[in-house]
């Protein structure tokens, strides 16, 4: 359905935006989130590869993809500048999963739940809706997001696919 | 430490800290499957999580990964990923039967697990014999998936401190030619110092 010349990839704790025709991919969420935004009318898109919950006691760090709580925001900044209309930007997220299980390591138990609850946090304090999610389990995800309809693939190896 | 600013002395001293470790792991690896093993110089790099995992070895490559979490003077994390075919192939030399499901059997799942454990073994009692430190290690964890969302969920809490991760990856092949399986050693940021005092590289 998709042109793979038109996918660009968005690497762990990076973001980008797209306009149609191009579309954008995370390859192999585990624990973290694609957090996807959309601008139906505009058909602008952008995700951000959440790789941990909170930026807290962190000193130094600009990156404001790499956490939950300042992706989002730094993420409408970038589809604003793109031209999309922060009044229509919808969200949908995929991800969060548990990869490991790891009995003793408070660390990462439920690090794809902390993401997920840290992200959806975030959307409600920017007040965007989050219209669709596919998050939680024990299994990867790939996600496509197709900027031309807001459709987001997501690919799993024993799960199959599903549209959301 | 600052990643960015390690030295070149001190990247061959990690290279060849891996290069003896992981030497170990494929003596026992060929020990257990009978067969000739042969490894690739380690590479030793610095990058941001966004290019960690192409630079690794293939976003959305179908892999068997093991993971330990070591713990104590070096905390960092161990992880051995196969492509999927190279683990069945490693399950069947080990149980001496085939199956043509693609996907990892219950039984085929635990004889893999069982390997890299022993693999991971052998490279955790070379180091600790090359640098005397003391640490201890977590039992290997295992998952079949898409090797990115295997290593993100591995390096998330190399994210909290520095935006990148320094990656020791070896390969390893039977005989020469098939590749067997990659084997990382991501040695977190703090333990770098008590690594190079050990084996006494000052700069």
């Amino acid at each position: 359905m998709l042109r793979d010349s038109l996918v660009t990839a968005v690497g762990i704790a990076e973001l980008r935006v797209a306009r149609s025709p191009g579309n954008l991919t995370v390859i192999g969420l585990g624990s973290c989130i694609g957090t996807c935004l959309y601008d139906p009318a505009a058909c602008i898109g952008g995700i951000a590869h959440v790789m941990l919950p909170a930026l807290i006691n962190v000193r130094g760090n600009i990156n404001r993809a790499k956490f939950g709580d300042t992706a989002v925001e730094a993420l409408l900044e970038e589809m604003l500048k793109t031209g999309a209309a922060r009044s229509r930007i919808i969200a949908k997220i995929a991800g969060g999963s548990h990869m490991f299980h790891i009995p003793d390591d408070r660390n990462s138990m439920k690090l794809g739940e902390r993401n997920t609850a840290s992200v959806k946090l975030a959307l409600k304090k920017c007040h965007i809706p989050l219209v669709a999610e596919d998050t939680g389990g024990q299994h990867g995800r790939t996600i496509i997001l197709d900027t031309a309809t807001g459709f987001v693939v997501v690919k799993t190896i024993n799960y199959g696919e599903r549209v959301i | 430490m600052d990643l960015k600013s390690l030295t070149q002395a001190r990247m061959d001293a990690l290279k060849e800290i891996c290069n003896i470790g992981v030497g170990n792991a494929a003596t026992s690896l060929s020990q257990l499957v009978n067969d000739k093993i042969t490894m690739t110089v380690p590479v030793v790099a610095v990058l941001p999580f966004g290019e960690l995992s192409s630079a690794a070895g293939g976003r959305d490559a179908y892999v068997a990964g093991v993971y330990l979490k070591i713990t104590g003077a070096i905390p960092g994390d161990i992880l051995f990923t196969m492509p999927l075919p190279a683990a069945k192939q490693l399950a069947s030399l080990l149980l001496k039967k085939c199956s043509d499901d693609p996907i990892l059997s219950e039984m085929e799942c635990s004889a893999v697990k069982e390997a890299s454990s022993i693999l991971t073994g052998s490279f955790l009692n070379a180091l600790n014999e090359l640098t005397s430190l003391s640490f201890s290690y977590s039992v290997p964890y295992f998952c079949t998936d898409i090797f990115e969302a295997i290593l993100g969920s591995i390096v998330y809490h190399l994210g909290v401190a520095s935006d990148y991760a320094l990656f020791i990856k070896t390969e390893l092949y039977y005989r020469t030619e098939i590749l067997a399986g990659n084997f990382f050693f991501l040695p977190e940021a703090n333990s770098l110092e008590a690594i190079f005092n050990s084996v006494g590289v000052k700069m």
